[in-house]
């Protein structure tokens, strides 16, 4: 070891460095989009095992982030955004980030398998081999479409979370994974728009260094136009209703305008006024995917409660 | 006896030992937890031993 922090760092880990492992931010998006697959299915779970569901399919994800910062820990070590994570900091060892990672997967599985059912378990034991075995080691470091996939395993909670309730899948479940995964690309590649150098530095081959970013911002607009009629076809399923649909025509109409603007902008524009437009979408980004899961769950209380008999 | 000099590393792992201490003590009431609730909305309890189990057995034809 060269440096003096790695030195320091070895074998003493502290307790939050551990929890740091697990990706708690990302933790939070699969409790809630988890926690809203759950209660809105139109099954009645037990409030304690859906609590305990949510925190193993939460622990199950946390445990695919403790794979990928293992497998990883060598481009989060160049690049400025993750060189602070346990491993490249020296804090943690590399082999106690994948033991981990294995034993929280085998705990969660199983946990999630005695307290639902085996078909929710089945789809998570998929989803943490799906990030960690076929977008973390496979698809990421070697083709642009690596955000496409990756999105992937993001999208499986809240169809875990309806398989933890109805015991199976069905094109509710299938329509939220879809919000999720045709989410996930303009997302992140509006986080390259303006993150570029570090991606190009560590060898990710990102949309913006393999295609430019005259073709990334091409690829938004097609991903938002995408997933505008998805997003919006949900309402008219069982798990839809006005106040979803209120909710998604206004967000899908703002986004598309937001992607179409990203697209009439080069980078002489961007960079005269730092991103800001690209900084603003990524930011309408994370609203949109909340408060379209936000208005599902609305929208189940308020059918649950009785109210839409008096419309 | 040696004199004991408290380092910041002893402070380390003892705010670690507590953290697995708390997660094994959290992962206790989940099953119990979990144990009481299945019970609670009877579940499959019968063992597999000699006792007689009136769900497997055949209903009488007459």
């Amino acid at each position: 070891m060269t440096d003096a922090t790695q030195q320091i760092g070895t074998g003493d880990a502290e307790f939050g460095d551990y929890v740091a492992l697990l990706k708690p931010r990302v933790m939070s998006l699969v409790v809630f989009t988890a926690a809203v697959g759950v209660f809105v299915a139109p099954v009645a779970v037990h409030p304690f095992i859906a609590f305990v569901a949510i925190l193993f399919i939460a622990l199950g994800g946390g445990a695919s982030g403790a794979l990928n910062m293992w497998y990883d820990h060598d481009i989060d070590t160049v690049m400025r955004r993750t060189a602070k994570r346990p491993i490249p900091s020296g804090r943690v060892q590399p082999g106690e980030a994948l033991s981990l990672g294995l034993w929280l997967s085998f705990i969660s599985v199983t946990m999630l398998g005695l307290a639902a059912n085996w078909v929710a378990a089945g789809i998570l034991a998929f989803t943490i081999f799906f990030y960690a075995v076929v977008y973390t080691m496979w698809l990421k470091r070697w083709t642009p479409q690596n955000i496409v996939i990756g999105g992937a395993a993001g999208a499986f909670p809240p169809m875990i979370g309806w398989a933890v309730a109805t015991g199976g899948v069905s094109v509710e479940s299938i329509l939220m994974f879809t919000l999720i995964f045709m989410w996930t690309p303009p997302h992140f590649w509006a986080l390259a728009l303006f993150m570029n150098e570090d991606y190009s530095k560590a060898g990710v081959p990102m949309l913006t260094v393999t295609h430019g970013r005259r073709e990334t911002r091409k690829q938004i607009l097609i991903y938002t136009a995408l997933l505008a009629p998805l997003a919006i076809g949900t309402a008219f399923t069982s798990i839809g209703g006005w106040i979803y649909l209120s909710v998604a025509l206004y967000l899908n109409a703002k986004f598309l305008l937001g992607a179409w603007k990203l697209w009439q902008r080069d980078e002489d524009m961007a960079e005269a006024d730092q991103y800001r437009a690209e900084k603003k979408y990524f930011r309408q980004s994370l609203s949109y995917l909340f408060l379209h899961f936000g208005a599902l769950l609305l929208q189940a209380i308020w059918v649950k409660a009785g109210m839409e008999a008096w419309f | 006896m040696a004199p004991r000099v408290e380092h910041e590393i002893h402070q380390r792992r003892s705010g670690r030992n507590i953290g697995v201490g708390l997660v094994l003590l959290g992962f206790v009431a989940i099953v119990f937890g979990l144990t009481m609730v299945k019970l609670g909305n009877g579940g499959m309890i019968e063992g597999f031993d000699h006792a007689v189990r009136p769900s497997i057995t055949e209903p009488e034809s007459n």
